[in-house]
C-alpha cells in the first residue's frame, strides 16, 4: 500500500485542517461564483456540491462568463423524517434561496438545487435553524443513514428509526468546521486539530453507506450500501440485526476492476452492539481501504481483494467477539405502497408518489404549494421514502379528508391513476446540474415511462408492475443496477440497456444492449415485454422471468439466510 | 508627492522634473525626437548667451501683439482638431501662433494677452472638458483680471442632443465680454456634424487675426509647430471597411443589456492606434426606421433632394447621412413651428426643461412625427436635421496582444417605446454584422488616455459597464511589454451572474498577475445599490496608497453620473487618508489631473 501514491483528495483532506481548507476564504471572493479547486473537495462533506448549469455552459464560455455555477445542498436526515414545521422552514427556503424545488433522493435526504455561493451561508444557517443539518451528507464519511420507513409496523420503525438516528449521530465528523464556516460559531483552542476518533485525520478512502432495513420490505435496498442492517423482530419487539457487508453500486463504464456488488449477510448482533459492529466495519474500511485510486476505494473493493473471511475476521478481531449466525429473514419487494394505510397503532399514513421526487410547482400540479398546505394542517410527521417518494405519516382518521382534499386539489394524486411501471420508476438528477452525468436521467424519465407505458399496453401488461430505474451515469445513484429494467448514461441520448434484477433488491441485473438510443431500447423492449406476455408464469415479475428463461443469464443472488435453512 | 520617472541620471529638481513628466507625457515619438532637436537649439543659444527661444512659447512681455493664442479644451479630441486646423492654417498664412491646451495655459499670461481665439467643447449636462476644467474655473471666479486690452472670439462645440448645447463655449464668451475684452467675431456654435459651423468660423478667424496682427510685424522668426497630421489614409471623412471577425454578445441570456464583443480587423489599412484610442464608427441608419419616417411623411423614397450641392434620394439622406434616432433642440424647435402642439410648445418654454429633457431622451425622430404630427417638406426636413455623426468606441484590443484588429465593447441600445421598438443607430447597425460584413472605421487618437510612460507606475482603472473596454486595452498592453507596474481594476454592472463583461478574462489576469487586484459593484445583488464609488470607498486606506506612490488612475464610462459621484469618491480619499481639508483634496485631484495621473475619457 505504501509503494502507490495516495490520490490528490487525499493530500486535500489531509492538509485541510480537519476539512477547512480554504472555504472561508473562497466563499467571499467575489470573482467567480466558484469556490477554489481544492475546497470543491472539502464542501462535499459539509453536505454540498458544485455544480453548474450545463445547458448553458458553452454559451457562457463564448459569452466570456464564467460557468453559471449554482451548488446542490443535501441534507443530513437519517430515516427521512421531518416535522410539519421543518418542512414549512425546507419549503421557505426552496423558495427563497434556491431553484423553487424540493428535491427527495434515493437516500432519503432532501436536496436543494440551483444556491449560488453568495447565498449558500445564509441558506446552510436557514437549514440549521430548522434543526437539520447538513454535515457528513457527502464526502469521504457515513452518509445519511437510510431506514425503512414501513409505516405499519409502527413500533418496530420507532426503534428501528431511533437506533439508525443514533447511529447517525455517533458517526458525525467531530470537527468543529461546519460550525465555524456556516454558523459563524467561534473559533475555539484546538481549532484545526479536532480529535476525530472514529475517522482520523483523513477520514475514509471513500463514502460509506448505512442502511437500516424493516423485512418484509426492501425498499431501501439494503444490499446496495456498504453497511447494512436488517432488523430482526422477535414478537413485535426488536431483536437486533442481520449484518451486511460490502453493498456498493458505482461502476465505471469500461474498466472492469469496477462492478455493482451486492452485500454478504455475515452474522446477527443484538442492538446493544451496534455502534461497535458499525464502529468496527467502518474502521476496517478505513484502515484498509485503497487510498491510491477513489474508483476502487469502496469497502466492496476493499472485500474482494482481500477476501470476506478476512474481512470478518479482522471485523471480529476488534469486536473482540465472533458475530452470532445471522437470523432468517425473508423481503418481498423493494417498492412503497401508496395510499393510505392504517399502522398497528391506529394512526394512518399516506403515501404520495412524487415522480423522480421532485416537488416544484408546474402545470399540471403545483405539489410544492399543495404540500405546504398539507404541512400546514398536519399534526404527524413527514418521511421520505427511499424510492424517492413521500409519506404523509401518523395522521388522525378525522384528519384524512381534509389532507385527502388538498392531495386532490393541489395534483398529489398521481399514485391513483398511474401506472405501476410509473409509480416505481426511479431517475437521479442528471443533467443540467449533475457535473457526472452523461446523459438525461429526471427530465427524460416522463417521457420513457410514457413510451414504455405504450409498448405494455399493447401486450396487454399495462398492471404489471415492473421496476424501472434511470440512471444518467454509471455511479448508480438511482440505483439502477437493480431495475428490472434499467437505462444507465453512456453520451447524451445513449444509454446501456440493464436488465434481468429482481423486484426484491437481492438480484443484480445484467447488461443487455450496450450504448443504445431510444429506438433500439423500445425495439429490444417491445420483443421481450412480447414473449413476457405469453410466456410468464402466475405472478412471475418481469426481471425473473428474463432469468427463468435463459435471456438474461443467471447471476447469483444475495445468500439469505432463509434460503440457506430451506 | 512621489518621485518622478525623468529623475535618471537627471539634473533637474523634483518639481522641474514633474513639470518635464507632465509636458511629455502622452507625446508620440516623433514629437519627443523633434523636441529633443529644438531643446539642443535652445540650450545651444543659452550657451551663446541668446535669451530669447526659437520658437513661440513666449513670456507674456515678449512682443505679445506679434501673436494669437488659440486655446483648446477638448475631451473626444474635436476641439483639439480645430484648433490645429486653425493653427496650421494661420502659421501657413506667416502669423505667429502659439496652440496651448487649456490645462496648459500659464493662467497669470492671461491679463498680457492681445488676441485669443477659444475652442472648447461642452460636456455631459454642461460641463467643460476635463483639460479645461481649471481654465473655465479660474475665468469664472474673481481672481481673473480685467481684460480691456484682449480681443477673442470663441468656438464652442457640442452636441444639441442635450439640452446645455455649447454652455461652457457660451460662458466662456460671455465671461470675457464681462472683463472687459471686444469680440472679433460672434461666437460659432458647432454641433455633431462640426465643420458646417467650424470651418466658416475658423475661416473668418483667420482673417481678423490677418488684419489685427498685420499692423505689428512678426519680430522672430517663427519654427512651425508641428501639428499631427490626420493619421493615415483613411479618416473620418473616408472611413476604413473593417471586415467584422466575431459579434458574439458577453452578457447572459437572462440579462437585461445586450453588450457585444465586436472584433474587427484593420489588415491593411495601415490604421494603428495606442491603447485609449476610440474607434470611429460611421453606422448607418436601418432601413426599417427610414421606411417608417417615410411613411410618416407620407413621401416618396426615391425623391430628389440637393442640399447644399448634393443631390440624393431622399431615402439616401435619411438612411445615410442624417441623424434620425436622437433629437437635437434647434430641430425641436422647428417641428415645434410647423406641429402647433401645445405639448412641444410648453416643453421650448423656460419652466419646460424637464419635459424638454424627456423628449430629448426618450423620443426619436419617428416618435415625433407621429406623434405630433408636422406638415414637413421633405427638403426642409433634411435640411433641418442634423448630419448624421459616427460614433465612438474605447478601443478594447491592444495591438501588441491582438495584432491588425481592434476590439469593442458595444452596449446595443434597444427599448420599447411609443408601442414600436427602438434601437440606437450603431446598435441597429452594429447588431446584425456578422462575417461577411464590414464596418466602416477610422482612428480617433486620444491622448489624454495613456498609459504611464514608465512601466514601473502603478495603474488604477475604474470602468463600470462598457467603461471597461480600454483597461483590457490597457491590459493586455501591459501584460505583452511587461510592465512591472500593478495593475487594479474596479468594475460594476447590474449583476454579477449576468453582466459581469469579460469575467473570464479578468479571472485569467488575476492568475497570471497581470491583474493585481479587482473590486467589483454589482448594484442589483443585493437590496441596497452599490457601485464602484462604493468600491472606492470600501478600498480607500489601500487605494489611497496607491496613488501616494504614484499610481495613474484612469475613469471611463458614464459621465452624466458615475465619472462625477466616482470624482468625489476619489477626493474623499484624500480628506478621509489623507488629511486634507475639503478644498484641498479637490485641488489635490486637480494637480493630478494637471500632471497626467488622472485622465478620464467618459461620455
Amino acid at each position: 500500500m505504501a509503494a502507490t501514491p495516495l490520490s490528490p483528495v487525499e493530500r486535500i483532506k489531509s492538509a485541510s485542517r480537519r476539512l477547512r481548507g480554504t472555504l472561508a476564504e473562497s466563499l467571499v471572493d467575489p470573482v467567480t461564483g466558484a469556490i477554489a479547486d481544492d475546497d470543491t473537495q472539502l464542501i462535499k462533506f459539509h453536505g454540498s456540491y458544485q455544480q453548474d448549469d450545463r445547458d448553458l455552459r458553452e454559451e457562457r464560455r463564448l459569452q466570456k462568463l464564467e460557468p453559471a455555477y449554482s451548488f446542490m445542498i443535501r441534507t443530513r436526515l437519517p430515516g427521512g423524517v421531518v416535522g410539519a414545521k421543518q418542512w414549512l422552514a425546507l419549503d421557505a427556503i426552496a423558495t427563497t434561496h434556491a431553484n423553487g424545488t424540493l428535491r427527495l433522493t434515493t437516500r432519503q435526504a432532501f436536496q436543494f438545487h440551483g444556491v449560488i455561493k453568495r447565498e449558500l451561508k445564509t441558506t446552510l444557517k436557514a437549514i440549521n435553524a430548522a434543526l437539520i443539518d447538513t454535515i457528513a451528507a457527502c464526502g469521504d464519511v457515513n452518509r445519511n443513514v437510510m431506514v425503512s420507513p414501513n409505516p405499519v409496523q409502527s413500533h418496530a420503525h420507532a426503534s428501528v428509526y431511533d437506533w439508525a438516528a443514533r447511529l447517525s449521530e455517533h458517526l458525525r465528523p467531530r470537527t468543529r468546521a461546519y460550525y465555524e464556516i456556516w454558523l459563524d460559531e467561534e473559533r475555539v483552542a484546538g481549532s484545526g486539530e479536532e480529535d476525530e476518533p472514529i475517522y482520523g485525520a483523513t477520514y475514509l478512502p471513500r463514502k460509506f453507506k448505512i442502511a437500516f432495513a424493516v423485512p418484509p420490505t426492501n425498499d431501501v435496498d439494503v444490499f446496495a450500501n456498504d453497511l447494512g442492517f436488517v432488523a430482526i423482530l422477535d414478537g413485535g419487539e426488536l431483536a437486533g440485526f442481520n449484518v451486511t457487508v460490502g453493498g456498493g453500486l458505482g461502476a465505471t463504464h469500461g474498466d472492469a476492476a469496477t462492478y455493482p456488488r451486492l452485500a454478504d449477510v455475515v452474522g446477527f448482533v443484538s442492538a446493544e452492539r451496534l455502534f461497535q459492529v458499525a464502529e468496527a466495519v467502518l474502521t476496517v474500511q478505513r484502515d484498509f481501504g485503497n487510498r491510491s485510486e477513489r474508483k476502487r476505494a469502496r469497502l466492496k473493493y476493499t472485500i474482494d481483494d482481500r477476501g470476506l473471511d478476512w474481512f470478518v475476521g479482522e471485523v471480529e478481531r476488534r469486536l473482540g467477539a465472533p458475530l452470532e449466525p445471522a437470523r432468517p429473514f425473508a423481503f418481498e419487494h423493494s417498492g412503497d405502497r401508496f395510499g393510505w394505510i392504517e399502522g398497528r397503532d391506529g394512526r394512518w399514513h399516506l403515501t404520495l408518489h412524487i415522480e423522480s421526487g421532485r416537488i416544484a410547482d408546474r402545470e399540471g400540479g403545483a405539489q410544492l404549494s399543495g404540500l405546504r398546505e398539507i404541512a400546514r394542517i398536519h399534526r404527524g410527521d413527514f418521511r421520505l421514502t427511499p424510492n424517492q417518494n413521500l409519506i404523509v405519516a401518523g395522521v388522525d382518521n378525522a384528519d384524512r379528508a381534509s389532507i385527502d382534499a388538498l392531495v386532490e386539489r393541489f395534483g398529489l394524486d398521481g399514485f391513483r391513476t398511474a401506472s405501476p411501471l410509473r409509480r416505481e420508476a426511479l431517475a437521479c438528477v442528471a443533467m443540467p446540474t449533475c457535473p457526472l452525468a452523461m446523459a438525461e436521467a429526471e427530465r427524460y424519465l416522463p417521457d420513457l415511462v410514457t413510451r414504455v407505458e405504450a409498448l405494455l399496453d399493447k401486450h396487454r401488461l399495462g398492471d404489471v408492475p415492473i421496476l424501472l430505474r434511470v440512471s444518467g451515469c454509471p455511479n448508480g445513484c438511482s440505483r439502477p443496477y437493480l431495475g428490472e429494467i434499467a437505462l444507465v448514461g453512456k453520451a447524451p441520448g445513449r444509454y446501456n440497456l440493464m436488465l434481468g434484477a429482481d423486484a426484491k433488491g437481492q438480484r443484480l441485473n445484467r447488461l443487455h444492449r450496450e450504448n443504445v438510443a431510444e429506438p433500439e431500447i423500445l425495439e429490444t423492449l417491445d420483443a421481450l415485454l412480447a414473449r413476457y406476455a405469453g410466456e410468464r408464469g402466475a405472478g412471475e415479475r418481469f426481471g425473473d422471468f428474463l432469468v427463468r428463461t435463459g435471456i438474461v443469464p443467471a447471476r447469483e443472488s444475495v445468500k439469505i439466510p432463509m434460503e440457506i435453512l430451506t | 508627492m512621489s518621485a518622478e520617472p525623468a529623475r535618471l541620471l537627471s539634473p533637474l529638481s523634483l518639481e522641474k522634473s514633474a513639470q518635464l513628466t507632465r509636458l511629455v507625457d502622452g507625446l508620440d515619438a516623433d514629437v519627443l525626437y523633434w523636441l529633443s532637436g529644438y531643446l539642443a537649439a535652445v540650450g545651444a543659444q543659452r550657451r551663446a548667451g541668446s535669451a530669447s527661444p526659437p520658437v513661440a512659447a513666449p513670456a507674456a512681455a515678449a512682443a505679445p501683439q506679434a501673436s494669437v493664442t488659440i486655446l483648446y479644451g477638448s475631451q473626444t479630441g474635436n476641439a483639439k482638431r480645430v484648433a490645429e486646423g486653425l493653427a496650421r492654417e494661420a502659421e501657413a498664412g506667416g502669423l505667429a501662433v502659439r496652440l496651448v491646451r487649456a490645462d496648459a495655459y500659464p493662467l497669470r499670461e492671461l491679463a498680457g494677452e492681445r488676441l485669443l481665439y477659444v475652442v472648447i467643447s461642452t460636456q455631459g449636462e454642461g460641463d467643460p472638458p476635463d483639460d479645461a476644467r481649471g481654465f473655465v474655473e479660474f475665468l469664472a471666479s474673481r481672481r481673473a483680471p480685467k481684460l480691456p486690452q484682449l480681443r477673442y472670439a470663441v468656438l464652442g462645440l457640442g452636441d444639441s442632443s442635450y439640452p446645455q448645447f455649447c454652455a461652457i463655449g457660451n460662458a466662456i464668451d460671455t465671461r470675457l465680454a464681462e472683463l472687459g475684452a471686444s469680440r472679433v467675431l460672434a461666437r460659432g456654435e458647432a454641433d455633431v456634424d462640426l465643420d458646417a459651423v467650424a470651418k466658416p468660423w475658423s475661416e473668418s478667424a483667420l482673417r481678423h487675426a490677418r488684419e489685427i496682427l498685420k499692423s505689428t510685424p512678426v519680430a522672430a522668426k517663427v519654427t512651425p509647430l508641428r501639428v499631427p497630421a490626420a493619421a493615415g489614409a483613411w479618416h473620418r471623412a473616408r472611413p476604413f471597411a473593417a471586415p467584422v471577425l466575431a459579434n458574439q454578445r458577453i452578457t447572459a441570456r437572462d440579462g437585461g443589456r445586450d453588450v457585444r464583443h465586436i472584433e474587427l480587423s484593420l489588415e491593411g489599412s495601415g490604421l494603428a492606434y495606442e491603447p485609449g484610442d476610440s474607434l470611429g464608427v460611421c453606422a448607418t441608419n436601418a432601413p426599417a426606421l427610414v421606411e417608417a419616417i417615410v411613411a410618416a411623411l407620407g413621401e416618396k423614397p426615391d425623391r430628389g433632394i440637393a442640399i447644399g450641392g448634393d443631390e440624393h434620394a431622399f431615402a439616401t439622406w435619411l438612411g445615410e447621412k442624417r441623424e434620425l434616432t436622437r433629437l437635437t433642440r434647434p430641430f425641436l424647435v422647428a417641428h415645434a413651428e410647423r406641429a402647433r402642439a401645445d405639448a412641444l410648445d410648453r416643453a421650448l418654454k423656460p419652466g419646460g426643461e424637464d419635459a424638454l429633457r424627456r423628449i430629448l431622451s426618450d423620443y426619436q425622430l419617428v416618435d415625433l412625427l407621429r406623434e405630433f404630427p408636422a406638415p414637413w417638406d421633405a427638403n426642409e426636413l433634411v435640411a433641418a436635421l442634423r448630419p448624421l455623426a459616427p460614433r465612438l468606441y474605447s478601443i478594447a484590443s491592444s495591438r501588441k496582444a491582438v495584432g491588425d484588429e481592434a476590439h469593442l465593447a458595444v452596449a446595443l441600445v434597444a427599448y420599447e417605446a411609443f408601442g414600436s421598438a427602438h434601437r440606437g443607430a450603431a446598435s441597429a447597425f452594429l447588431s446584425p454584422k456578422g462575417d461577411a460584413d464590414h464596418v466602416p472605421v477610422f482612428i480617433e487618437p486620444n491622448d489624454r488616455f495613456r498609459l504611464p510612460a514608465d512601466p514601473a507606475r502603478d495603474i488604477v482603472m475604474i470602468g463600470p459597464g462598457t467603461g471597461v473596454a480600454p483597461f483590457r486595452a490597457f491590459l493586455q498592453e501591459r501584460a505583452e511589454t511587461g510592465a512591472r507596474g500593478r495593475n487594479w481594476l474596479f468594475f460594476g454592472n447590474p449583476h454579477f451572474r449576468s453582466d459581469f463583461l469579460y469575467q473570464v478574462e479578468w479571472q485569467q489576469a488575476l492568475k497570471q498577475q497581470t491583474l493585481h487586484r479587482l473590486d467589483l459593484a454589482f448594484s442589483r445583488d443585493q437590496s441596497e445599490k452599490v457601485y464602484v464609488q462604493h468600491a472606492i470607498r470600501r478600498a480607500g486606506r489601500e487605494l489611497f496608497a496607491w496613488i501616494e506612490n504614484g499610481a495613474h488612475v484612469y475613469v471611463c464610462g458614464d459621465a452624466t453620473r458615475m465619472a462625477k459621484d466616482v470624482d468625489a469618491a476619489l477626493a474623499e480619499l484624500f480628506v478621509t487618508h489623507g488629511g486634507l481639508e475639503r478644498e484641498d483634496a479637490a485641488a489635490a485631484l486637480a494637480r493630478m489631473a494637471q500632471a497626467r495621473r488622472y485622465a478620464r475619457d467618459v461620455y
